[in-house]
Order: structure tokens, then C-alpha cells, then sequence
């Protein structure tokens, strides 16, 4: 046998691994992978990119570069376009939303009274802080409990604090007090009539269909004629019932039927083994519901839930059509005085800034919550 | 079918119910401002300014109103209605008197019962078209697609005159006059019609108002005036007179700069003594106070001073006074005498 140990047939050490494919890594690897994979798709990433170099410089350019903030009328903004920009350049005039930003908030409430409808929206987030999130003690439950009487007293006054009409109230407050109002009241009561629809006692079962058969076989804008028109003939002459006051109620019932019908899914969707577990463990019919069905039920109606909130909250924009002043009724106004006359789009991304704002918030919400509170697995 | 016997039974328990109440004049004595309905905005006539005011051509005027009746043009309160709810709101009491824009038609007064007290502003619907279009009539529109407000007279007119001259259209339906300005500068249609005053006001707004042309013909009667419900008629004069008021005081010279100084001491031209209250007892006879129509004066100006503070030719709007215009001077506003 030689000994000669400079020639090996086995490796002496691990050959070092090779990079891959300058193809397949880094940027290149991505792109491969993401945007280029098959010529469908490549055609598809180039005219999206295409899309994207065509469509959204232009926009930051009007919306930002040529953006005008000071100014006192339209023709105004337009003339500092031109003079910054050259004649025929289009900017946009977000002067008018300078100019208007309290009534958008506020509608036309007493300036000196701002204070009350900001300190109620503040507490509003502490009264719904200990529902939404259960880190937060529990005693504070109960300041969400009194927090509709609260935010009623300082939005519309009373013991001792100065009234305020309700013809003065408009803006995002207004598209605020009915969607929250229309959120927060219709989940119970829709938790209620769902319950009912699947009870075994005839005359609630029938109570219940009727009513939510009835109000989701008409439109909400039905509703809202109904509120401001219908009722005023049928209530005696000089009777003040309140038009504010009457679109939540209408808006509530109108949500609490569709509620009904997301949270009935939910229980659908509960195997029967459920309901036995809980009555062979002794639980009576309200013990059962509060401890073993409706905690599941809900949690499965999440998603359902959110997406009838944020429906509802778009829909508070139906107001316009009955005369209220929310943020897409006061742009009417706004545009009818002389100096504004002509303006369009940066009032309507104005107010769809707000209500994106608002909605994705509750989207994002509901998926932290769905992720918490998952269980299987 | 049902629906419209059902609505036809509540309007008309609303009907017999606004008749039985008593008089508007007390009501609104006994509130102590005046509930006036206008729109929720049309340029120069009704908006609300930076400070969420409301202001305009017919606000001022119901703003008279309530000066006539209180001595105060801030004795009141203002409701936007939308062209769907402005007469449910007056029929069922929810406003005193409806000051928008309203064209005073037979079936508005007869079969809705409402009582139109005037007309301060006498309109007429007209057509724009793009200069680029080379259209110079409305007779050489057949087979355009024309921009209309559902719901409106214009509506009615434009199938009516487009039926009489046998010519065709292909109507792009709107809801407002946003939408109108909107789809018509992006050429969704070839034609906006509307009222004249509209039209007029819709324009100036434009980047380049001069590439577009107003066409000649005016295919309607569009008086547009206040009105109050049927049967109201002790509060149908107060606002009719407080109207008239404003028409006279253009015609003797009488502004808000000079009223005072007119009403002070009787003067030589017995008119005017008796419209500022210095001769005859003519307030008392609408239950109001002597100098009314002074204070009525005093809150925007005669009805000339309103007209050009709002719409007149000095403002964006710019509209010339033409039909407007007093009768003395080739218009066709004509008040009857103060006596």
C-alpha cells in the first residue's frame, strides 16, 4: 500500500457552496420570480409600471407642487397658478379647505363653543378604549356607559351648558354622532333580534322576522325620506322632534336588521354539539348564550360585523339627500358661494380622505382582533 | 299603487291638519323668528360664506321678511332643502315660507295648494353649448345629448320643445348642478340646459368661459318666487308686501343708504311717506308695526341693491338685469301701488 497520502479520492473538506444563479438572487431574483415570471405577467408588470409613471406624477404635481393654500376665491387660486407656473397650468386650490376646515369639522356650531363637540370626540376614544381593548382596566366600562348621556349634554347643551340647535350642526361631526350612534346602538339590538329569529317561541320569532324581513326589504334612503318627510305629517303640527334625532333611530333600525342577519350566521356556523354541551353542563338559556354560544358566534362574525360598520359609516352621506349638512351636503353650500364656485375635486378628496381615514381604521381594527383572538391553532 | 294611495292619505291628513292650525303670523309671532326654507346652494341666490352665514339673493330677501316681522333680519332660522323635500317641508308646517328658487307653475299652486306671493326673479331656461360645436341655435340641436336636472320643470320643457321643432335628444340625466358643470366640461354632453341664471352663473366658473356660448333662445317661463301654504293668507301678505316693499323702494330711489333719512319726516312724494310709515296707518293694517317696510329696507338694500350685491353684473355671476329690470327702465317688475 503507498502511502502516499497527496492523492485522495474523498473530498478533505466541504467544497464551499457556489452562489446561485446571478438569475435567480438579489433584485434581479426577485423580479424574475415577482414581476416576470411567464410573458402574461411581464406584460402585465409593463403596463402597470406604464400606469404607474403615467397617472400618479402628474397627480402629486397638481395636487402638491402646484398646490395652492392661501387664497381667497378660486379665480384667485387660479391666478397664483399661472403666475407661479405659466398660463393654462392646473393646480390645486386647497384654499377652499383652508378656508372652510371648522365647517367641514363642525358644521355651523358656535364658534366659541368648539370646546365641547372636541372634548366629546376625546371621550369618545376613552368610552370606547375599555371595549375595543381588554388591557384597559374594566371599571371604565362604566364611563362607556354614560357616555352617550355625556356626549348628548356637551354636543347639544342642557344643565347649565349653553344649547346649541340642531340646525347648527353639520360636518364630520354630524356623519360622526349618526354613525357612531347607528355602530354602537344596532350590534346589541342586532344581537337580540338574531337571537330572537332562532327562538322556539313563536310570537318573538315572528316579531323578529317581520321586522328584519321588512327593514332590508327597503332602502335606507327610503328610511331617511320617511324620518324627514313622512313623520312630520303624522306627528301633530309643532310638535319638535328632532331631525337629528330621527335619522339615528332610522339609521340604527336600519343596521340592527342587517346586524341580525351577519351575527345569525354566526350562530349557523356553530356545530349543534355547542348548544347540547351547553345544556348538558346545566347552563339555563341566557347563561348558555353569554358563556358558550354567543362568544363564538361573534367571534366567527367579526369580519361580517366590521363590514356592515364601515358600510353603515358610508352610508351617514345619504343625509345630503334629506337636507342635513354632512361633509357631502355642505359641499353644496360651499360650492354655491361665488368665491368657490367651480371647485370640485379637492372638496370631494377632501371628504374622501376623512371617511378612508375613519374606515381603514376599523378594517385594521377588526383584523388585530380577529388575530387575537384566534384559537385554532 | 297602494304607496301612492297611502302617501295621497297622509298628504292630504297633512293638508287638513295645516289648515286647521291657526295662522302662521302668530305662530311665527310666538316663536320669535321666522322659519325660512331655502337650497342647500345655488350660486349667488342661496350659500353659506366662511363664517357658515347663509347669504344670497333669496336669503336676504326672507332675511326682509323676518326684519318686517321682528324689526330684526337675524330673527330667523334657515332650513336647506333639496328640490325633494322643499314642499313636503312647507306643506307639513316644518317651514314658514320656502324662498328657493321655485318656479311658479299652475300645479304647484293648484294641486299642491301652496300660495306663490310674487315673483322676485324671473328666469328662463337656456342652453350652452361649446363655441368649438359651431351651433349658433337651438333649432340645429337634433340629435344632441343634452345634460338635464331630473325632477325639474326643465326637464318637462326640454321634451316639450324638442318635440314641437321634431327634433331628437339623448338626455344625460343629473342630479346636481355640480354634476352638471362636471360631466359637461368632460363632454358627456354636448349641450347643459338649465335656467338662464344658471347657465350664466355655471360659466364663469369655467378656466376659459369664452369657449362657450349661451344660445339665444329661451324655450321657457321660469317666474321664481316665494310661497307659503293655502289658506295662510294674513302671512301670504306680510311676505307679498315685504317683496313689494323692496320692488317700490327701487322704483322711488329709496336704499339702505337713505332709508333713515326718508323715514324721519314725511316727505313731498306721498308713496314714500306711506311706505316708511310717515303717513296713514298701513302697518296696522297687516298687524305689523308702522316703519315695516323700513326695516325690510334696511336689511340688504332695495330690491336693485340686492339684485347687484348677489347676481349682478359686477359680480362673478354677473347677470344683467334684463326682465328684471323695473318696468320704468324695459323689465317687467311691477309692484302694485303702495296705498
Amino acid at each position: 500500500m503507498s502511502s502516499d497520502t497527496s492523492i485522495s479520492y474523498v473530498a478533505s473538506g466541504q467544497i464551499p457552496p457556489s452562489p446561485p444563479p446571478a438569475a435567480t438572487t438579489g433584485v434581479m431574483g426577485w423580479m424574475r420570480e415577482n414581476l416576470f415570471d411567464g410573458w402574461m405577467n411581464s406584460v402585465l408588470t409593463i403596463v402597470s409600471i406604464a400606469a404607474i409613471v403615467l397617472i400618479v406624477p402628474p397627480i402629486i404635481d397638481w395636487a402638491f407642487l402646484r398646490g395652492v393654500w392661501n387664497a381667497g376665491s378660486l379665480s384667485e387660486c387660479r391666478e397664483i397658478v399661472a403666475a407661479a407656473h405659466g398660463e393654462g397650468v392646473r393646480g390645486a386650490c386647497w384654499a377652499v379647505i383652508n378656508e372652510r376646515f371648522n365647517q367641514f369639522l363642525f358644521g355651523f356650531y358656535p364658534t366659541h363653543l368648539y370646546w365641547r363637540p372636541i372634548l366629546a370626540f376625546v371621550l369618545m376614544f376613552v368610552a370606547l378604549a375599555p371595549v375595543l381593548f381588554t388591557q384597559v382596566p374594566r371599571f371604565m366600562l362604566w364611563f362607556s356607559l354614560i357616555y352617550p348621556v355625556v356626549a348628548f349634554l356637551l354636543i347639544w347643551g342642557g344643565m347649565g351648558l349653553e344649547p346649541v340647535e340642531s340646525a347648527k350642526l353639520g360636518g364630520f361631526m354630524l356623519a360622526l354622532i349618526i354613525g357612531t350612534t347607528g355602530i354602537v346602538a344596532s350590534l346589541p339590538i342586532g344581537i337580540l333580534l338574531a337571537l330572537g329569529r332562532q327562538s322556539s317561541m313563536f310570537f318573538i320569532k315572528t316579531i323578529c322576522v317581520i321586522f328584519i324581513e321588512f327593514i332590508r326589504g327597503v332602502p335606507l334612503i327610503t328610511l331617511l325620506f320617511v324620518a324627514s318627510v313622512l313623520l312630520n305629517y303624522f306627528l301633530p303640527p309643532g310638535t319638535e322632534f328632532d331631525l337629528i334625532l330621527r335619522v339615528c333611530i332610522m339609521v340604527t333600525l336600519f343596521s340592527s336588521a342587517y346586524m341580525a342577519e351577519v351575527i345569525r350566521g354566526g350562530l349557523a356556523a356553530l356545530p349543534q354539539g355547542q348548544y347540547e354541551a351547553a345544556d348538558a353542563l346545566g347552563l339555563n338559556y341566557w347563561k348558555s348564550t353569554r358563556l358558550i354560544i354567543m362568544p363564538q358566534a361573534l367571534k366567527v362574525s367579526i369580519p361580517g360585523i366590521v363590514n356592515s360598520f364601515i358600510g353603515l359609516f358610508k352610508d351617514t352621506t345619504l343625509v345630503s339627500v334629506i337636507g342635513l349638512l354632512d361633509p357631502v351636503g355642505l359641499l353644496n353650500p360651499i360650492r354655491a358661494d361665488s368665491n368657490w364656485n367651480g371647485i370640485l375635486w379637492e372638496l370631494y378628496l377632501f371628504v374622501a380622505l376623512f371617511f378612508f381615514i375613519f374606515c381603514f381604521g376599523m378594517s385594521r381594527y377588526s383584523m388585530y382582533l380577529e388575530r387575537k383572538l384566534k384559537t385554532d391553532r | 299603487m297602494r304607496k301612492s294611495v297611502i302617501f295621497g292619505a297622509v298628504a292630504a291628513a297633512g293638508m287638513m291638519a295645516g289648515v286647521a292650525s291657526a295662522g302662521t303670523l302668530d305662530d311665527v309671532r310666538a316663536k320669535g323668528f321666522v322659519q325660512c326654507g331655502v337650497s342647500t346652494g345655488v350660486a349667488g341666490f342661496a350659500f353659506t360664506d366662511a363664517n357658515g352665514e347663509w347669504d344670497g339673493f333669496d336669503v336676504t330677501m326672507c332675511r326682509a321678511v323676518a326684519a318686517a316681522v321682528f324689526g330684526d333680519p337675524k330673527a330667523i332660522k334657515f332650513t336647506p332643502t333639496t328640490g325633494k323635500t322643499r314642499f313636503t317641508a312647507l306643506a307639513s308646517g316644518e317651514i314658514d315660507v320656502l324662498f328657493r328658487n321655485t318656479t311658479w307653475t299652475y300645479s304647484r299652486d293648484v294641486d299642491l295648494k301652496f300660495t306663490f306671493l310674487g315673483v322676485n326673479y324671473y328666469d328662463g331656461q337656456g342652453f350652452m353649448v361649446p363655441s368649438g360645436l359651431g351651433v349658433s341655435s337651438a333649432t340645429e340641436l337634433d340629435g344632441a345629448t343634452v345634460c338635464i336636472q331630473t325632477g325639474t320643470t326643465t326637464e318637462l320643457n326640454l321634451a316639450d320643445f324638442f318635440r314641437a321643432n321634431n327634433m331628437s335628444y339623448e338626455p344625460v340625466p343629473i342630479e346636481t348642478n355640480a354634476e352638471a358643470q362636471a360631466k359637461y366640461l368632460a363632454g358627456a354632453c354636448d349641450v347643459y340646459t338649465t335656467d338662464a341664471s344658471g347657465l350664466a352663473a355655471t360659466r364663469s366658473t369655467f378656466e376659459k368661459p369664452g369657449d362657450h356660448v349661451l344660445l339665444p333662445e329661451i324655450i321657457s317661463k321660469e317666474p321664481l318666487g316665494p310661497l307659503v301654504r293655502h289658506g295662510d293668507d294674513e302671512w301670504g301678505d306680510v311676505v307679498r308686501w315685504t317683496l313689494n316693499a323692496l320692488i317700490i323702494a327701487e322704483e322711488k330711489g329709496i336704499t339702505a343708504g337713505n332709508v333713515d333719512d326718508m323715514a324721519a319726516s314725511a316727505g313731498k312724494d306721498p308713496e314714500i311717506n306711506r311706505l316708511m310709515g310717515t303717513e296713514g296707518e298701513y302697518g296696522a293694517m297687516l298687524g305689523l308695526s308702522k316703519d315695516f317696510a323700513v326695516a325690510a329696507i334696511k336689511t340688504g338694500g332695495n330690491y336693485g341693491e340686492i339684485f347687484e350685491k348677489h347676481i349682478g353684473v359686477n359680480t362673478p355671476i354677473g347677470l344683467a338685469r334684463g326682465l328684471n329690470a323695473l318696468w320704468t327702465e324695459g323689465g317687467i317688475l311691477y309692484a302694485p301701488p303702495w296705498r
